[in-house]
């Protein structure tokens, strides 16, 4: 999200400084070109939410019986409740390995090409980070399109108006959140030179990250001490908000109560935000420092 | 200007060190406009980390260089639009195609759309390449991908173009062909910076040669006066008594220097060599020794390069 303040330096005429948008085009065509990679990115979290969801869903409705729903709260399905964290982690997995191929343009490919350019390297950065926040949108919304027709009840009772102000807030937090991973994954792209090793850092991330968080199960139900942990985690504060823009301030789900106020999803935003800022400042302190020869 | 300066490179007192690894040593050097100049030497003789500080991929730790006209410490970039890389590795995107590689280059340089597609054309005949404009990078050959590569090299109009050992892991006939696209494009008027640890690429392409080992420039000079530097002609003898035989040769007029390396010793004339091989024999057997095997030949640049260095071609 960092990214939208930041403008362009212009791309025409040879004397201009070159702006983003090469590599942000690159990485784009990259994205629609390798078919398998997208489509299995696309069907992966459908695939969550229709197996794991549909399964787990049937089994609390058993397990709550009639005692599932909380007088005078709306009600809402476990995949309506579980959907939202599907989109958080999807743009947690996507963005934390997204720094994979920068691995490999480092080592084995144009990265070299790039920094001996008049491209000011900070615009590598924003590049890679403008078309991650892109991916991002274009995955986060196919699953929830996905999730309604699979029976997710998102925008429920919301007016035309209220379901715009929701969709824009839901992106605005998908693009914070993806620009702190992807930074982070690109730090780590830049500073190891096996693929082995970067695989080994995001999965040991990535794992606590997922189920650290109100994901899949509300925060109220689990240890206290695993509650505070979650709490600092920033997919726990995307995940509220992706809630918030699409089920609402006071809902509940497998018999319990979330009830979020505005002052806390800003909150939650501000906590993404000052995240992304900070990891993008060290993104770009990185790559203006790395050698590549 | 610029434009009208003669010299297109001038290296000063460029000195590199990776923490107490001294990659570089002190070296000093001009490159005209024009020039085909190579820099020659073995591998690890701090030819990368040379060419690696000349196109920015390093910082400049001591020493001063001029590119184009330009400060490579105080006008970076100014120095990277004025010149053109062709990188050791193979850095092209397999899953990009032709096309887009060359549209990608342009697009880092701020290269106007248009001119992009027409240099794209020109340079594509030029390498003859213009049949794979669409192909991917990943079904191009070896040889093909090192064209596309001085292609790219070449889309900004640079006025020094830097190869780092173009030719290597080539097959011989995609050399002789990488040679000629290079040659065209010297006469077309680039000026060109190539490293190499091929003699006969070397001797075959340069104008001028700089021939560097442990960091220095050892020996600098046109493929021509390296060789003749040797002496007109090198000459092998085997006898039976080495040692005594080179106290012998020392005295022979005509003899310019001797020196033993291994069972054999080499000695480079100062004459004409087929002159002066009856007069060795004849003082060598007159202190009774005998000569057992002989050999004559031209110098080349191997045997220049050894002599410089001392050494043979090492990896």
């Amino acid at each position: 999200m960092t990214c939208l303040f930041i403008i362009q330096e212009g791309s025409f005429g040879i004397n201009m400084k070159p702006g983003f948008l090469p590599i942000y085009k690159r990485d784009m065509r990259r994205f629609f070109r390798f078919k398998h990679q997208l489509l299995s990115s696309f069907l992966q979290p459908v695939l969550w939410l229709a197996f794991f969801g549909m399964a787990m869903a049937g089994n609390f409705d058993r397990i709550m019986g009639s005692n599932g729903s909380i007088h005078g709260v709306m009600e809402v399905s476990y995949l309506t409740f579980m959907c939202a964290g599907i989109i958080g982690a999807t743009i947690l997995f996507t963005n934390i390995f997204g720094g994979f191929f920068l691995l490999f343009d480092k080592n084995w490919g144009i990265l070299r090409e790039i920094m001996a350019s008049p491209l000011p390297r900070r615009n590598i950065i924003i590049g890679i980070g403008c078309a991650a926040i892109t991916k991002s949108w274009i995955q986060s919304v196919t699953i929830l399109v996905f999730g309604m027709i699979l029976g997710v009840t998102f925008f429920v009772g919301m007016s035309p108006l209220r379901i715009i102000i929701s969709v824009i807030g839901f992106l605005l937090f998908v693009a914070a959140f993806a620009t702190a991973f992807l930074c982070i994954s690109l730090t780590i792209a830049l500073r190891i030179d096996s693929p082995e090793g970067f695989q080994g850092i995001s999965s040991l991330l990535t794992m606590p990250l997922f189920f650290l968080s109100n994901s899949l199960y509300p925060l109220e139900g689990l240890p206290p001490l695993m509650g505070t942990i979650a709490l600092l985690n920033p997919l726990t504060h995307l995940i509220t908000g992706i809630r918030y823009c699409t089920i609402g301030e006071h809902f509940s789900s497998i018999g319990m109560e979330v009830m979020y106020n505005s002052t806390e999803v800003l909150f939650s935003f501000l906590y993404l935000a000052i995240f992304a800022l900070v990891m993008f400042t060290i993104t770009l302190k990185t790559v203006e420092k790395v050698e590549i020869t | 200007m610029p434009q009208d300066e003669p010299v297109i490179l001038k290296v000063e007192h460029l000195s590199h060190s990776y923490g107490d690894v001294h990659a570089v040593r002190d070296i000093s050097f001009t490159v005209k406009k024009g020039e085909f100049f190579s820099f020659l030497g073995p591998n690890g003789a701090g030819k990368s980390t040379a060419i690696n500080v000349l196109i920015t991929l390093l910082p400049l730790q001591h020493g001063e260089v001029s590119i184009a006209g330009f400060n490579l410490r105080t006008e970076r970039e100014q120095v990277r639009r004025s010149i053109g890389i062709v990188f050791q590795e193979i850095t092209l995107d397999r899953d990009m195609t032709v096309s887009e590689t060359l549209e990608f280059h342009g697009d880092i340089y701020g290269l106007d759309s248009n001119l992009c597609r027409d240099r794209t054309r020109e340079l594509l005949e030029l390498v003859k390449l213009e049949d794979k404009v669409s192909a991917y990078i990943k079904e191009l050959s070896g040889g093909m991908k090192r064209r596309l590569e001085i292609a790219r090299g070449l889309m900004t109009r640079p006025k020094l173009l830097f190869l780092d050992e173009p030719t290597i892991g080539l097959d011989p006939q995609t050399r002789r062909k990488t040679w000629e696209y290079l040659r065209s494009v010297n006469a077309e008027g680039t000026t060109i910076f190539l490293t190499t640890h091929y003699m006969d690429e070397a001797d075959e392409l340069s104008d001028q040669i700089a021939i560097i080992d442990h960091g220095k420039i050892i020996a600098t000079g046109t493929p021509a006066s390296l060789k003749n530097s040797l002496g007109e002609d090198i000459i092998y003898l085997e006898t039976t008594d080495n040692l005594a035989a080179i106290k012998v040769l020392m005295t022979i007029p005509g003899v310019k220097k001797v020196q033993s390396s291994g069972s054999r010793i080499t000695l480079l004339s100062g004459t004409d060599g087929t002159h002066l091989l009856p007069r060795i024999i004849e003082t060598l057997t007159g202190h009774s020794i005998s000569v057992q095997a002989v050999n004559l030949k031209k110098p080349n640049m191997d045997d220049v390069f050894i002599h410089y260095t001392g050494r043979e071609l090492r990896d």
